[in-house]
């Protein structure tokens, strides 16, 4: 679990989650072309990402293909936040996003 | 070739056999992925259900046994009953890493327009963490706690 904290005590990795949260499957490539980061960086912060299991990959021929994993994100949540909560937290959050975008969240 | 579009992976202290067990046998399954039970004889061409343990038993997801190699690997085809057109492909691959075992779990081949991956995104995590906590402490999470 340190391994999941100091992976993402860092803005330029939890962008890179942020992307392939957009959109899964891409590679280093796909990777840098969004992003404003070196190639170099982009494959440092990649390889924190996979030993923390934040990132999965998935080879595709020569294609390595990169996942966001949500899986320890999981586990800290089921960690610390107990079940009965979650609908008031849930309540929480989308009222925050309500408050801080212009348009009206619609329910789910 | 498709790209995967849902890949989860989750490390796990436990061997593959006990693993496989977890995913296959119903009285494993009910106790970490939301009291539902996994039931088929597993063979390759068999079909699989998961269904809900009371007297009449309600199906949630049926499918066929794609490829059934014990205890690396299970493919299972994926629909929810009342839209069988609807069929995607998950594959379980179990691999032993020293005294832990690598669980990857695939979701994909999903058809045009299908509306499962939005279905399932949100319950893979929870059901392989609760996966996790019952076979390292013996007790599976309420996976499915705060879902409406």
């Amino acid at each position: 679990m340190d391994e999941v904290f100091k992976a993402l005590a860092d803005a330029s990795r939890r962008r890179l989650l942020d992307e392939l949260h957009k959109r899964s499957g891409q590679t280093l490539g796909d990777l840098c072309q969004h992003l404003d980061m070196t190639r170099q960086a982009v494959t440092k912060h990649l390889a924190i990402l996979e030993a923390a299991n934040l990132v999965a990959v998935v080879w595709r021929g020569r294609e390595k293909l990169h996942y966001l994993n949500p899986v320890p994100i999981h586990e800290i949540t089921e960690r610390w936040i107990a079940k009965y909560e979650r609908h008031r937290l849930q309540a929480l959050s989308d009222l925050k996003r309500d408050l801080e975008s212009d348009q009206p969240n619609p329910k789910p | 070739m498709n790209k995967p579009e849902l890949v989860y992976t989750t490390y796990i202290r436990t061997t593959p056999e006990k693993l496989w067990e977890a995913i296959t046998q119903p009285e494993f399954t009910r106790e970490y992925w939301g009291g539902l039970a996994n039931v088929s004889d597993w063979a390759t061409g068999s079909p699989w259900q998961h269904v809900t343990n009371d007297s009449t038993p309600e199906v949630y997801i049926t499918g066929k046994v794609l490829d059934n190699t014990p205890p690396k690997r299970l493919v299972l085809s994926w629909a929810d009953p009342d839209a069988l057109d609807d069929e995607s492909r998950v594959t379980f691959e179990i691999e032993a890493i020293n005294d832990i075992v690598r669980l990857v779990v695939t979701h994909d081949h999903f058809v045009e327009g299908s509306t499962m991956a939005d279905k399932v995104s949100s319950g893979w995590p929870r059901v392989l963490s609760s996966m996790k906590t019952f076979l390292e402490t013996g007790v599976g999470l309420n996976a499915f706690a705060g879902c409406q």
